[in-house]
């Protein structure tokens, strides 16, 4: 029997707000000293109450804003209920009924074939949005003990600098039907949210976390099979093979006559595989009730109207400006478009230098390439937007030749220096004067009787040895279009 | 005798220098050396502090600064409101050596003041309870009959002042706190309208129903303390917004035309009889004095009972989870195998056994399945019951009942029977659910004990029910003291 997978994602996003969620705490505790961003109301002291900021729900309800959400008028907070050590409460403040944002969507573009088959260069898949509710982050266990997870741990130790840090729970339909559908919406979602600048969005610092709700059904059918949860997904490329791999697992089960149990699985990334952490039996009943210590809020209609005006240029709309604008193929506003920093980097290298088709083939190609190898993100590459226009710059001129750039650019890379100072002090300025040239030309011809008769004797060959002799003692740094001029006017 | 004496009687001593702060301070604390072993209203005394703030005080005078009413006046604070540096323990074993970072809401105020503390009172543990006896420490008694309780849960708030202990003090009630250890102690005891008074600091029982106010021995220092203590906090989401009023603007004596209903379930089955009889001398009182008074009902009443032991045990079920021996408070000192463990045991050992059953309670009537029939069930209950308030509202000032069906009962006789002790709050459990403000006051003795008189007002309207409660102070002028060293 041929099966279809049917996921839907669960993604939390910690806000960058100034202050917590319920409190003045500085919310920017990433890399903290342990329990140095804490006071009475994250820490759950005793007698003390929380204050909603009024920041994250404005971020909230941007986010539903973006991701075509309806945005509640009256909305309000609950609590969850369940004993954790990394939660000073014993409760969570989250939204139970009322979340800030119900409904919406978002239309991922998938390359490649369709699961269902359809158009080859790919298909467009709507993925639908459930809610998106607001609710206060954890603290964070340390476990002491060779294993470091809480099994066999010595004793473990809390910090509860991120807890009441503001979180978002984006909840999707079970819309998804392959690990590269996951992967492409949840890389498109991240893309819109740093657009909207309501989070850093940073998978691996734990600011964009990803669960997935996994089933099989026989294709064609429409009845849900039964899912695991699948946790534990700290970056795309883990979601993509996490889920390959829960697929999988649940297709061989069904396949062999077994049932799926429902139940919550960690992935492991270092073994490849999902493990079982618990079982629908031991699941909490969270004993959700309305938070008595805030009051619920009216989200006015003028609020929202002047929200969703004020929200900043989003992916798709970008992409559409810079095919417009800069006369950019699908293709290259694709890829530029494709997280908001190489959006921004490219636009402000274009600020300065009008062909931006150059500008893009340097970030698609060398730029793309240094980051990749070295896991970098392009915000933090040590050539900026200004370093690199001056490069382009440099070519354009002539001083430098586009393979002389290339290497030029490496340096600039691994050492930040301008292209200027890299050209100066490895002595790689192009030799562009016509009479330095000819006599470079007039003594490798003069060595070189055998290969002038060659030439002349017709073989052409002969004239891409003499180009190679002259760049070999010019150590290349001869302009290229000039040493072709010269030796051909020489030779004829 | 200075500790006999009222805050504002004393406060025109400190401003005539006819006293001292200090030596009101000594006053007090001799009072309380004399009588505590008796009545054990305190759990922790903080004399050496008191003894500081009451220098400061002379010092004011002495420089001829200004001094607000309750400068200098020693203060009592139940054990459930934070205080910087001082032990608050909600007479709970789990919080036994808990001393907090911060002062709550409240208390801050009062300190702004200048008041001094004289200590931190004894109460059923964390607020449950209606006799002081479900404190981990030890029972308090009532200064009227030793064998007898002060009520609950901020009994040892009432028997101090009933006593001379203190000259005022802050309770807090959740479904009549404040207003039956009043009633049982022969003071005047008051629960504002909800949010009028910031609960920050205040250890939570039941958020939506736990309201700070003061415990004082007669009507015009309860309206001073409500102005000290009200306000918006914004550290309180739920505090209310309200425009500042000076409350002693209520202090007159005077209730003709008062429209004064008289709820007829409150009234009926489960009152003993001379607690009804003396309620209704004071209605034929209030009429004397000018006062319309009728029977009224109020139709949902009877099930607030049942509706607050669904929801406050519910909210506490959540509230006192923290309490889970990770971060502060005590731990199980057995051995154990993993975290569920601990949890379970220190939760076990800390907590007694009435906090235990209300837990249970509340976290099973908000379970899955459970929770509509139960805690939903029981919201909706509330908003009858405020319906039925604002309608009677619509035609009457103020409703009077008695504040507790019975006078102080006998240490021990209702400990074994949790449900009788649960009627004793049949009369003011209401006045939480609906939010609205409510006061008691002292309207005789019956078998040397006291009776206590329940006045409820609209929500924010304190004002009213000062005034009849005033007036009515002035006409049945309270003149008994507990004949614990004789009258
Ligand atoms: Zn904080």
């Amino acid at each position: 029997m041929n099966y279809e997978a049917v996921i839907g994602l669960e993604i939390h996003v910690e806000l960058n707000t100034e202050s917590k969620m319920f409190c003045g705490c500085s919310a920017r505790v990433f890399g903290e000293k342990p329990n140095t961003h804490t006071c009475p109301v994250c820490l759950g002291m005793p007698g003390s109450l929380p204050v909603v900021n009024e920041k994250a729900i404005e971020c909230t309800a941007k986010i539903g804003l973006a991701l075509n959400s309806k945005i509640a008028s009256f909305t309000k907070f609950d609590r969850k209920n369940y004993f954790y050590p990394d939660m000073p409460k014993d409760y969570q403040i989250s939204q139970y009924d009322l979340p800030i944002c119900e409904g919406g969507c978002v239309d991922v573009e998938i390359a490649g074939l369709a699961p269902e088959g359809s158009d080859p260069r790919g298909y467009v898949r709507r993925v639908g949005i459930t809610r998106v509710h607001l609710e206060e982050d954890t603290g964070k266990l340390i476990h002491i003990g060779e294993s470091g997870r809480i099994g066999g741990a010595e004793y473990s130790l809390v910090d509860f600098n991120r807890a009441g840090v503001p979180l978002v729970e984006i909840v999707t339909e079970p819309d998804i039907r392959t690990p590269d559908e996951a992967k492409a919406f949840v890389q498109k979602l991240k893309n819109i949210i740093e657009h909207l600048g309501v989070s850093d969005c940073d998978m691996e610092k734990g600011f964009f976390r990803c669960d997935a709700n996994v089933s099989l059904r026989p294709l064609g059918t429409e009845e849900l099979g039964t899912k695991s949860e699948v946790k534990n997904m700290n970056s795309f490329r883990a979601i993509q093979r996490a889920l390959a791999y829960e697929i999988e697992r649940q297709g061989e089960l069904l396949g062999a006559g077994e049932r799926v149990i429902q139940e919550t699985r960690h992935w492991d990334a270092a073994k490849n595989v999902t493990m079982s952490l618990r079982s629908k039996e031991e699941a909490h009943d969270y004993r959700y009730f309305p938070e008595p210590d805030l009051v619920p809020m009216e989200l006015s209609r003028n609020w929202v109207e002047e929200l969703k005006a004020s929200l900043p240029e989003l992916p798709n709309a970008r992409k559409k400006r810079f095919i417009e604008d800069y006369g950019l193929t699908l293709y290259d506003a694709e890829f530029l478009t494709s997280s908001k920093t190489v959006g921004d980097y490219f636009e402000e290298c274009a600020k300065d230098y009008p062909d931006v088709k150059k500008i893009s083939n340097w970030i698609m190609g060398e730029l793309t390439m240094h980051l990749n190898a070295v896991n970098l993100k392009i915000d933090e590459s040590a050539v900026t937007p200004r370093h690199l226009v001056q490069l382009i710059k440099l070519i354009d001129e002539g001083a430098i030749s586009g393979k002389m750039a290339k290497d030029i650019f490496k340096e600039m890379f691994e050492t930040g220096k301008l292209p200027g100072i890299i050209i100066e002090e490895k002595g790689l300025v192009q030799i562009s004067n016509e009479k330095e040239i000819d006599k470079i030309v007039d003594m490798v011809l003069e060595e070189n009787q055998k290969a002038i008769e060659e030439y002349r004797s017709g073989k052409d060959r002969a004239f891409g040895f003499l180009i190679g002799q002259i760049m070999r003692l010019t150590k290349g740094r001869a302009n290229p279009q000039l040493v072709n001029d010269v030796l051909r006017k020489k030779l004829s | 005798m200075l500790h006999k004496l009222t805050a504002h009687e004393l406060h025109e001593k400190l401003i005539s220098k006819e006293t001292s702060a200090v030596e009101l301070c000594k006053d007090v604390f001799e009072r309380i050396k004399a009588v505590e072993s008796k009545v054990k209203a305190y759990i922790s005394l903080t004399e050496e502090k008191a003894l500081f703030t009451a220098n400061k005080v002379d010092e004011k005078v002495k420089s001829s600064e200004n001094l607000s009413p309750l400068a200098g006046i020693p203060t009592a604070i139940k054990d459930n409101m934070c205080t910087k540096g001082v032990k608050t323990t909600c007479a709970s074993k789990i919080l036994k050596n808990f001393v907090p970072v911060y002062s709550s809401t409240a208390v801050e105020k009062l300190f702004n003041e200048n008041i001094v503390m004289t200590g931190k009172t004894n109460m059923d543990e964390f607020a449950m309870g209606s006799s002081t006896e479900n404190s981990s420490f030890w029972p308090t008694s009532n200064p009227w009959d030793l064998r007898t309780v002060p009520g609950g849960s901020s009994g040892g708030s009432a028997a101090a002042v009933a006593a001379d202990e203190a000259i005022f003090a802050l309770g807090s009630d959740t479904g009549g706190s404040i207003r039956q250890p009043a009633s049982l102690c022969g003071v005047v005891g008051m629960k504002p309208t909800y949010g009028l008074v910031s609960r920050y600091g205040l250890v939570a029982f039941a958020s939506s129903l736990d309201q700070i106010g003061p415990i004082t021995k007669d009507v015009t220092d309860c309206a001073l303390v409500l102005n000290a203590i009200c306000g918006k906090d914004p550290m309180d989401s739920t505090s209310l917004n309200t425009k500042t009023l000076d409350y002693t603007e209520a202090l007159v004596n005077d209730v003709k035309g008062l429209k004064v209903g008289v709820p007829k379930e409150f009234m009926g089955e489960g009152i003993d009889l001379k607690v009804k009889k003396m309620v209704e001398d004071a209605l034929m009182l209030f009429e004397k004095m000018g006062a319309i008074v009728e029977e009224t009902s109020l139709s949902h009443v009877d099930y607030a009972l049942s509706a607050y032991y669904l929801i406050a045990p519910a909210e506490a079920s959540s509230n006192l989870a923290r309490f889970d021996g990770v971060r502060y408070g005590y731990r199980t000192r057995q051995k154990v195998e993993d975290m569920i463990e601990m949890y379970s045991k220190t939760r076990a050992e800390g907590f007694g056994s009435e906090v235990k059953r209300r837990i249970m309670l509340g976290a099973y009537a908000l379970s899955a399945g459970y929770y509509e029939a139960y805690y939903g069930q029981a919201q909706k209950v509330r908003t009858l019951i405020i319906e039925d308030f604002n309608k009677a509202f619509e035609k009457y000032d103020v409703l009077v009942s008695p504040t507790s069906p019975t006078v102080a009962f006998k240490i021990g006789e209702k400990v074994e029977d949790p449900l009788k002790m649960y009627m004793s709050d049949v009369c003011t459990i209401p006045a939480n659910l609906a939010g609205i403000p409510a006061i008691s006051i002292p309207c005789g003795l019956t078998d040397g004990l006291p009776v206590g008189l329940q006045i409820m007002g609209k929500a924010l309207d304190e004002i009213t029910i000062l005034r009849a409660a005033y007036a009515f102070e002035q006409e049945f002028w309270f003149k008994e003291k507990p004949a614990l060293f004789g009258r």
